[in-house]
């Protein structure tokens, strides 16, 4: 099990393009290749081959401290932030390599925007919450921002609740309603990607089911990068999937197969509750 | 019948004991505030029957004559805190956004220690070092420079006109600002250390600068303390004593606007005077001077508590 490259190798093969999407070419908009990652001394992801397709949801599924949500947060570089960490291989980003030294990473990062465990609503008002991202990156007349703004929350499924209410504090909404402000925010900078770390796990049911809806939506103008601890939250939302387990990626394919007839044991042990 | 239910435990007594106990410390609090601002105003009634509120407006402090007004030593006390907040906050600001957010692991600690042991040195002894230390240094090379640039500038020029004497207002507030600076930073890093990782990663993730980060979002989110931090160094500043005789100047007298000038400040003045006041009008007229202190913090802490109010009105309500 020392690499997973055979299965990024039947990821690219073809075998992928199955009945359920034959319209749809498939497009790689992120390639990791040979790519490890380190925590100081520590392995966390060893020869990581995966390739992610444009205008799909993937899901990472595996057992807590498999990697997942590193290996999420190196699409962006968030890593950065924290000196001991680092990384090695290739990671492209449409065939660009983001780990490369001089990567503009501010403008990295409003391509490939994240939404986190927990909601995180900037200390601001709605609408700013919003504004905010944008006005990093774009020069914006009052109308234009405005639009923008309505766009965000009308594709985030917020709009009709907080049209009234743009003025108040984004604290003062719900969890739910605060966690798809939070990826309105995150769609509001218009990335090519979006990361999703356990979106959900602070949520309540009802809430889970209007963001897992949201994101089967939004599949069609983002790709979408989903890290769950929910398999059936996997098996809903995600066109594909990959189980991740050590720091390895042990199975990668299409998220029906993956589910129905695993190619790999511990994936299937997985999946069926034996193990994790 | 709701005894057998839930039957008194023993733990109650204690409980009592506890809530009351507690009670009468805060309620000690109450009082020991209330004693200290009768007595202020017992002592000082002298003085507030002779001057009325000219005290306050009278620029006059003359104890031969037995003429008193607060104008000068409270202008003092002001010009000085202005001057040491308007050094302190930005260079605490810039202090903590680098020990919380860019300094590498092995330089975070040492530097932290280092601040914390500058807060620990007493006044005094940077009253020393500034009279002998600074002021020389400040008034030959600092202070003419400061002339010929700031001073050439129109309105703020007459700020950083005149004599350079080493000792005034200025060296006061710069003294001050080098006093206050770890309380504010420490205070500073501790509040910007506990804003949530995640958010922070929130703000970076939509593709802000440390900058933009820092003054979007950590700082709105930690204001309250921020604020707090500032203030505890307004304090502070306000009530120095020592450090500030060392170096004000103690003169009783307006010479102009001119910070380079020296002046006098309400805990000066006490320090330098009370034991020469002999007429009991002096010592009403120098108490009265401690009841102003007391009422110029307060008046900076209700101050303070608007600014908040302001501030979260401009973040959205919250209802």
């Amino acid at each position: 099990m020392q690499s997973s490259s055979p299965l990024a190798i039947v990821a690219n093969s073809g075998s992928l393009d199955n009945d359920d999407k034959p319209n749809v070419e498939l497009k790689t908009q992120i390639s990791f290749r040979n790519f490890n990652f380190y925590y100081g001394q520590y392995h966390a992801l060893k020869n990581i081959n995966l390739d992610i397709y444009h205008s799909h949801v993937t899901a990472f599924i595996g057992p807590s401290g498999c990697g997942k949500s590193t290996l999420l947060r190196t699409m962006n570089r968030m890593y950065d932030l924290y000196p001991e960490q680092r990384a090695e291989g290739d990671l492209l980003l449409d065939g660009e390599n983001i780990l490369d030294k001089n990567v503009d990473i501010n403008h990295l990062r409003a391509r490939v925007g994240m939404v986190f465990q927990k909601p995180t609503p900037f200390p601001m008002a709605i609408y700013d919450n919003i504004a905010f991202g944008v006005h990093l990156q774009e020069r914006l007349s009052r109308s234009q921002m405005d639009d923008r703004v309505e766009w965000a929350l009308k594709k985030a499924a917020l709009w009709d609740e907080v049209k009234g209410i743009l003025k108040q504090s984004g604290m003062s909404l719900s969890g739910g309603q605060q966690q798809r402000l939070c990826i309105a925010r995150g769609i509001a900078v218009k990335p090519e990607v979006l990361l999703l770390d356990e979106p959900t796990s602070a949520l309540d049911p009802i809430s889970t089911m209007r963001i897992e809806e949201l994101i089967s939506e939004l599949k069609e103008d983002f790709t979408i990068v989903i890290v769950t601890h929910n398999m059936q939250q996997a098996a809903r939302i995600s066109d594909y999937t990959a189980y991740m387990y050590l720091g390895e990626m042990v199975e990668y394919g299409i998220t029906d197969q993956v589910f129905i007839k695993p190619q790999k044991k511990a994936t299937e042990d997985y999946i069926t509750g034996r193990f994790g | 019948m709701a005894a057998e239910i839930t039957p008194k435990r023993k733990g109650n007594i204690g409980d009592w004991v506890f809530f009351n106990l507690t009670r009468l410390f805060a309620l000690v609090t109450l009082m020991m505030l209330g004693g200290i601002i009768v007595s202020l105003v017992y002592g000082a009634w002298p003085a507030i029957q002779r001057f009325g509120f000219g005290f306050i407006w009278s620029g006059e402090w003359n104890p031969p004559m037995e003429r008193f007004g607060a104008l000068i030593p409270i202008y003092g006390t002001l010009a000085t805190s202005l001057v040491a907040l308007v050094i302190a906050v930005p260079v605490s600001f810039g202090i903590a956004i680098f020990l919380t957010e860019m300094a590498p692991a092995w330089l975070k600690r040492p530097l932290g220690i280092a601040i914390e042991l500058l807060a620990g040195i007493p006044s005094i002894v940077y009253g020393m070092w500034g009279l002998l230390v600074f002021a020389p240094v400040f008034s030959k090379y600092i202070q003419p420079m400061m002339a010929d640039t700031l001073g050439k500038l129109p309105i703020i020029g007459e700020l950083f006109s005149g004599a350079a004497l080493g000792i005034g207002i200025l060296s006061a507030g710069i003294v001050l600002a080098i006093m206050t600076i770890p309380f504010i930073a420490s205070v500073m890093r501790d509040v910007f250390e506990v804003t949530p990782a995640m958010l922070k990663e929130s703000a970076y993730g939509v593709g802000a600068t440390t900058w933009e980060v820092v003054w979007n979002v950590v700082l709105p989110y930690t204001k309250v303390g921020v604020i707090g931090g500032i203030m505890l160094g307004l304090g502070r500043a306000l009530g120095e004593t020592m450090a500030v005789t060392f170096l004000i100047g103690n003169m009783n007298v307006f010479g102009g606007f001119s910070l380079f000038l020296p002046g006098n400040s309400i805990a000066s003045a006490l320090a330098n005077e009370f034991a020469e006041a002999e007429s009991p009008i002096y010592t009403a007229s120098l108490i009265e001077l401690g009841l102003i202190l007391f009422f110029i913090t307060f008046v900076v802490l209700s101050l303070s508590k608007l600014l908040l109010l302001q501030l979260t009105r401009q973040e959205g309500s919250k209802t």
